[in-house]
C-alpha cells in the first residue's frame, strides 16, 4: 500500500514537472488535427521554427486520428484553461469548437485558425491551403494528361471531413464544369488508411477497365492507387495523381509510376498560423485568411530545391 | 472420474460439437457461393483473374488475423489487441531490416517473436493475475499502438533499400510453375497459416485443451490439466498470428505504418463469428474462419465493383454479421430442444 502511495506521489510529482509552464514567456498552445502522419509532423516543424525566431513557448498537440472531433473539443478546452495569450487551431469539426471558441473571444485570446477554417469568425485569421483550389488544379493536369477525355476516378479519405470534401469537390466540380468528355466514374473512401485504400483502388480499377486515371486525395489514399496500379500492373496505363508528398510518393513521381501531385507547405502553414498569432497577441492587424498556397510537382522538378521544404519525407 | 473417461466425454461432447458448427459454416459457405453468382451476374468484372487475386490479397491480413483470435475465442476469451500488435509487429520488422540494416529473415523473425511476446502478456495478464480478457487485451491495444509509434519515431519505415523483401511477398512461385496462374506468395502465407492452424486446432494437445477451456474451464481444471499454462499458450498464438499478419502487411505496403491497425481486430473477430465460432467458447473450425474472412472480403469488393456507395458497404457488413450471429443462436436453440 504504502509502495502504492509512493509510486502514486512520483508519477504525479514527474508529470507536474513536464507540465510546468515557464513563467513570463508568451504561451501559445497548437492544436492539430494529428500528431502520427508525416503531413503534421511536417507543420509541427514549421510552428516550432516560428516559436523559436520568435521568442515564444509553444505545445503542439493533436488527437490520433481526424475523427476524434470529441477528443479535440477536449484538448482544446484544457489549453484554455492554461490561460495562454493565443491558441492555433485546426479544427476537426468547423461548428463543434464554436461554444469554445466564444469562451476564448470573452477571455480576449485569439485564436488563429490553421490548415481548415471553422464557421465562425471568432477567428482573427486562418492560414490553410485552398483546397478546393489546389484539387481543381489536380483535375486540369489530369485532364491535360489523359487527352481532355475519358473515365477517371477519385480516392479520398473521408466524406466529412473539411479537406475531404473541399479535395473531393474541388475536382468533380472541375471536371463537370471544364471538361464534359471526362467522366468521374467513382469516388471511394479508404479513411487514409494505406491498405484499404489500396483494396478499393484495385476493385474500381477492376470495375472500369476504361478507366484512364485515378486521382489520390491525400498521402495515404494516393499510395493506396499506386499499390493498387503496381499489384495489377497497370503502370503507363492509368494515370496517378497524388496529393501532399512522402517518400513512396516521391519515389513513384521519380520512377514516372505516378504522374505528378499537389503538393501543400505544411512548414509554411505552421510557421504562418504561430507568426499570425503573435501579430495577433501585439495587437498588429492580420489578414482573415492567409492562403500557404500549393505547388505541382512531377518528374521534373521533385528534386528541385525550390521544392525540397515542401516535400517532406 | 478417471482422466481417461475425462478425455472421452470431452470428445464425445467435441464430436457433437463439430456436427452443429458444421452446420454453420456450411451455411457460412452457402453465403459465400451465393455472393459470388450474384456478384459474377451484376458484374462482368467480378470474375476476372485480376480481381480473384484481388479478393485473396484483400483476405490475407484479415484472414491471419482471424485464425489467431479463434483460438482464443474457442476458449471463450477474446483478443482485442490484434490489429495494433500486428502493427507493431510491422515496426519491429522495420526496425530490424531497415534500421539497423539485419536480413530479411531476423526482420521476419523479429516480427513474429513481438507479436509472441504481446501474446505472452496478454495470456500471463489473464490466466495468472486473472484480469478479464476483454480488459487486458483492451489495454494491449493501446500499449502496443504507442510502442509502435515510439519506436518508429511517428514515421512510416519503408522497405524500398531492401527489394527482396516485397518481392517475395508480391512475387509468385505458383506463377513460375503454373504459367498463368500468378497468385501472389503472399496468398500462399494465409493458406500455408490455415493449414498449420487446422492441424493444430484439430490434431494436437493444445487443439483439444482450447475447446476444452472454452467448454467447461473448471472440469478442465479438476482433470489435472494445467489450464493457466494452455491458456497463456492460446494468447500467444493468437500473438503469433498476429505478428504474422503484421509481416505480410509490411510486405505488402513495402513499409510499416504505425499509425494503422485500429480497427483491424473487429474485421478479424467478425470473420471468425460469421464462420461459426461461438463467443461463448467451445464451438469454431479454421476451415469457419477461412470462409467468414472470405464472406468479408468477397462482399467489400463486390459492393466496390458495382460502385456502391462506401456508407451502404459498411451497412451491409454489420448487418451479415448481425444475421450470422442471430442464425447461430437459432440453431443452437433448436439443438438445445432437440
Amino acid at each position: 500500500m504504502r509502495t502504492r502511495s509512493f509510486l502514486s506521489v512520483v508519477a504525479v510529482a514527474s508529470l507536474l514537472a513536464i507540465a510546468r509552464p515557464a513563467a513570463g514567456q508568451t504561451y501559445i498552445p497548437v492544436i492539430s488535427k494529428g500528431f502520427q502522419h508525416q503531413f503534421w509532423q511536417a507543420v509541427k516543424m514549421g510552428a516550432e521554427k516560428a516559436a523559436k525566431d520568435l521568442k515564444v513557448r509553444i505545445t503542439f498537440e493533436g488527437p490520433e486520428n481526424e475523427s476524434q472531433v470529441d477528443k479535440q473539443l477536449e484538448m482544446l478546452q484544457a489549453a484554455l484553461a492554461k490561460k495562454p495569450q493565443a491558441i492555433c487551431l485546426a479544427a476537426l469539426d468547423s461548428k463543434a469548437v464554436i461554444p469554445l471558441l466564444r469562451k476564448a473571444q470573452a477571455a480576449k485570446i485569439p485564436v488563429v485558425g490553421f490548415d481548415s477554417g471553422v464557421d465562425s469568425d471568432i477567428p482573427v485569421a486562418t492560414a490553410a491551403t485552398d483546397n478546393i483550389a489546389a484539387a481543381g488544379f489536380a483535375a486540369d493536369k489530369m485532364a491535360q494528361l489523359i487527352g481532355g477525355q475519358g473515365e477517371v476516378a477519385a480516392v479520398v479519405h473521408d466524406q466529412t471531413s473539411r479537406t475531404g470534401i473541399d479535395r473531393r469537390d474541388g475536382f468533380l466540380k472541375r471536371m463537370k464544369s471544364k471538361y464534359p468528355k471526362i467522366k468521374v466514374v467513382d469516388v471511394q473512401y479508404g479513411g487514409g488508411d494505406h491498405l484499404k485504400s489500396t483494396d478499393l483502388a484495385k476493385a474500381i480499377i477492376q470495375g472500369h477497365p476504361n478507366l484512364k486515371g485515378i486521382f489520390g486525395a491525400n498521402e495515404g489514399s494516393a499510395i493506396g492507387v499506386l499499390n493498387a496500379v503496381k499489384e495489377l500492373r497497370k503502370q503507363g496505363k492509368i494515370v496517378v495523381i497524388g496529393y501532399d508528398a512522402g517518400k513512396q510518393q516521391k519515389d513513384a513521381v521519380r520512377k514516372g509510376i505516378m504522374a505528378g501531385a499537389v503538393s501543400q507547405d505544411p512548414v509554411g502553414i505552421g510557421y504562418k498560423c504561430v507568426e499570425t498569432a503573435v501579430k495577433a497577441i501585439k495587437g498588429e492587424k492580420v489578414p482573415k485568411t492567409i492562403d500557404t498556397g500549393f505547388k505541382w510537382y512531377d518528374k521534373s522538378n521533385v528534386d528541385a530545391a525550390a521544392m525540397k521544404p515542401l516535400l517532406y519525407d | 472420474m478417471d482422466q481417461q473417461a475425462q478425455s472421452d466425454e470431452l470428445s464425445t461432447r467435441r464430436r457433437s460439437l463439430l456436427r452443429s458448427t458444421a452446420i454453420q459454416t456450411l451455411l457460412a459457405f452457402g453465403a459465400l457461393i451465393v455472393m459470388l453468382v450474384a456478384f459474377s451476374v451484376a458484374s462482368p468484372y467480378f470474375l476476372q483473374f485480376d480481381n480473384i487475386t484481388g479478393i485473396l490479397l484483400a483476405t490475407t491480413v484479415n484472414g491471419v488475423l482471424a485464425l489467431g483470435v479463434t483460438f482464443v475465442i474457442i476458449t471463450g476469451g477474446i483478443d482485442l489487441s490484434i490489429g495494433t500488435v500486428m502493427t507493431l509487429s510491422a515496426v519491429m520488422t522495420g526496425v530490424f531490416v531497415t534500421n539497423w540494416e539485419l536480413p530479411v529473415s531476423l526482420g521476419v523473425a523479429a516480427g513474429l517473436a513481438t507479436g509472441t511476446a504481446a501474446g505472452l502478456v496478454n495470456g500471463f495478464l489473464i490466466a495468472k493475475l486473472k484480469v478479464p480478457p476483454f480488459i487486458a487485451t483492451l489495454g494491449m491495444l493501446n500499449v502496443a499502438k504507442g510502442l509502435a509509434l515510439v519506436i518508429s519515431d511517428l514515421r512510416p519505415i519503408y522497405f524500398t533499400d531492401t527489394p527482396s523483401f516485397n518481392e517475395m511477398a508480391m512475387g509468385s512461385a505458383l506463377g513460375a510453375v503454373i504459367p498463368g496462374f500468378e497468385i501472389p506468395n503472399l496468398v500462399l502465407c494465409l493458406f500455408g497459416a490455415a493449414v498449420l492452424a487446422s492441424l493444430v486446432l484439430k490434431k494436437t494437445i493444445l487443439g483439444r485443451y482450447t475447446f476444452a477451456l472454452g467448454s467447461n474451464e473448471e472440469a478442465t481444471r479438476l482433470s489435472g490439466v494445467n489450464v493457466d499454462a494452455w491458456k497463456i499458450i492460446v494468447y500467444a498464438v493468437s500473438g503469433l498470428f498476429a505478428g504474422l499478419a503484421g509481416v505480410l502487411i509490411a510486405a505488402r505496403l513495402d513499409s510499416a505504418q504505425p499509425s494503422l491497425g485500429l480497427g483491424y481486430e473487429l474485421d478479424a473477430i467478425a470473420a471468425a463469428v460469421i464462420g461459426g465460432t461461438s463467443l461463448s467458447g467451445g464451438e469454431g473450425t479454421i476451415l469457419g474462419t477461412v470462409i467468414g474472412a472470405f464472406v468479408i472480403s468477397i462482399l467489400t469488393n463486390g459492393l466496390r465493383i458495382l460502385s456502391v456507395p462506401q456508407e451502404w458497404q459498411t451497412v451491409v457488413t454489420g448487418s451479415i454479421v448481425i444475421l450470422a450471429v442471430y442464425l447461430d443462436i437459432v440453431r443452437r436453440r433448436r439443438q438445445e430442444q432437440a
